[in-house]
């Protein structure tokens, strides 16, 4: 964590103290992707992004996802769009950095900087991969199926408000099932009454790049409605494509298993701001690596309001 | 090939309908303007496949959720209600802007057999140059910017009226070039949403923008500029 930290301030941006929280190694879907990569004639350690493979082979999907299809989408786009941010990357400030901590960074509160399309992508389709299986479908169980019921009513009203979204979001993008944990609406804001149903599943859609990291959301689930995603096999009915990845393709499983995390990192956090709250009430001098203050920087910015950008 | 935007069948029901609303206009609705080429008359620059799929397919699909929004719209503002307004207008803006942009694209292309691709002489090829410095520059530029557009939109090369001038500009999703600016006037876009490519040059969008130009309908360009400039 505090290496995390350290290179992270390096940068000069500006977190509120509360509200958007430094990103820290404990995102839970995503080991960070880098491999140190020593170069044959020199010293110079470079820092790598590495396409990943999907947990299955090219055809597995199929018939419901072609091999033609992976082979185009995982081996050209998503290959491309590492092979790019690993480009963009060499040499920056950037280098060394998670791709999640660099989603963060260069999404930079809606003022995109150049590497994030790439990066985001690059991690979008690798959760987009883990999100499907062969033989998948079906229903999820237990506390994931307690979970939707709650927040959507019924698992098959939760289909089809999953189903709009991807259908609505227009041009390129993506519609997400991920768990909110005790946020407000509004960036920025501290909930004044915290409590077990400010945690919530929601579904959201998001164009080109845009993910639910970005707004501290824990993403469960995902479906690509990027015309790339479909258009082989099922050309302009992205209506059809949906309702085949609904009910063929969604790896329930793998929810679960980002749920139980987001859960864990959701609680984690919870006590963390708790102890903060406690320490600041006490007047104690906190440890130097949990205190945010010293990560308010300020960009040419003489005013000393944290929440003035 | 003017744009055909006929009172159908359904406009006069509509009208017969609203007798009620007697001060009402009928409301009228659009319709898929035929091509003035065959499906498979670009090839092989475009493949038919592509052009029925492009035309049957996604541009009839804005214009039938065009006509549904604005029938909404009209009930609205005849009730005054002002949430449905308001919340009709990303409909309008994606259904509508798509029926505009792509009635405009099929204007753009035609088949080399009559004279497609051919460069444009006058003074829209005057204009080029003096913008530009050549041809191929313009070409070079609407490319790059074609190809680093992230997402789906259009690539445009339109004339700003105010200023007299040539622009390339580029539109995001289905925005129409009047959304880059008012005295915007379209003279030539590319679609480069993946439906218009994807088929035929999968991923590689840029093998797409170099060929296309081979079928643009410089003759369609330079009619309206100089209508437009005159």
């Amino acid at each position: 964590m505090a290496a995390t930290t350290s290179m992270v301030t390096s940068l000069t941006f500006t977190i509120p103290s509360l509200g958007l929280r430094l990103p820290t190694r404990s995102y839970p879907c995503l080991k960070p992707q880098r491999r140190l990569v020593r170069k044959a004639a020199s010293n110079v350690i470079t820092a790598t992004y590495e396409l990943k493979a999907p947990p299955y082979p090219l055809n597995a999907l199929e018939p419901h996802m072609s091999r033609e299809t992976l082979a185009y989408h995982w081996g050209k786009h998503h290959r491309t769009y590492v092979e790019n941010l690993n480009k963009q990357v060499v040499g920056t400030d950037l280098e060394g950095l998670s791709l999640e901590d660099i989603i963060i960074v260069t999404y930079n509160k809606g003022d995109i900087l150049p590497a994030f399309n790439n990066a985001a992508q690059a991690w979008n389709h690798d959760f987009f991969w883990e999100s499907m299986k062969p033989g998948g479908g079906g229903k999820p169980s237990g506390d994931l199926l307690d979970l939707i019921e709650r927040d959507f009513g019924s698992f098959e009203r939760f289909i089809e408000e999953f189903k709009a979204a991807a259908a609505t979001q227009f041009g390129s993008g993506w519609a997400w099932l991920a768990y909110k944990a005790n946020r407000l609406d509004v960036e920025n804001a501290v909930n004044p009454w915290p409590s077990e149903k400010d945690k919530e599943l929601v579904i959201v859609k998001s164009p080109n790049a845009v993910n639910p990291l970005v707004w501290d959301y824990f993403p469960l689930l995902t479906i690509d409605v990027w015309e790339h995603a479909y258009y082989l096999d099922f050309q302009n009915r992205r209506p059809d494509y949906i309702s085949v990845f609904m009910e063929k393709l969604v790896s329930w499983e793998t929810v679960n298993t980002r749920l139980e995390k987001a859960k864990a990192r959701a609680a984690e956090r919870e006590m963390e701001e708790e102890r903060r709250r406690k320490e600041e009430e006490e007047g104690k001098p906190t440890n130097e690596e949990e205190d945010d203050d010293d990560l308010e920087m300020y960009v040419d910015n003489d005013n000393d309001d944290s929440e003035a950008e | 090939m003017a744009l055909r935007s006929l009172a159908t069948r359904k406009t006069l029901t509509l009208a017969l309908k609203s007798t009620r609303l007697a001060q009402s206009r009928a409301l009228q609705t659009f319709s898929l303007p035929d091509l003035p080429y065959d499906y498979g008359a670009l090839e092989p620059s475009i493949s038919g496949e592509i052009m029925q799929l492009h035309h049957q397919k996604h541009h009839q699909t804005y214009i039938t959720n065009y006509n549904k929004a604005l029938e909404q719209l009209h009930d609205a503002i005849q009730k005054g209600d002002s949430s449905t307004v308001v919340k009709l207008q990303s409909a309008i803006k994606f259904n509508g802007g798509g029926h505009i942009n792509h009635s405009i694209f099929w204007k753009n292309l035609a088949p080399i057999s009559v004279r497609g691709g051919e460069p444009p002489h006058g003074s829209l090829g005057w204009a080029i140059d003096t913008n530009f410095g050549s041809l191929e520059s313009l070409i070079q530029k609407m490319n790059a910017e074609g190809a680093a557009l992230q997402g789906s939109g259009w690539v445009w090369l339109g004339l700003d009226k105010e200023l007299k001038k040539l622009v390339v500009e580029t539109t995001t999703n289905q925005d129409p070039l009047v959304t880059n600016g008012p005295n915007l006037v379209p003279l030539l876009g590319i679609d480069v949403w993946e439906h218009a490519y994807y088929l035929q040059y999968k991923n590689v969008r840029p093998d797409y923008l170099k060929n296309v130009w081979k079928v643009i309908n410089w003759k369609y360009a330079s009619e309206v500029y100089e209508k437009e400039s005159a």
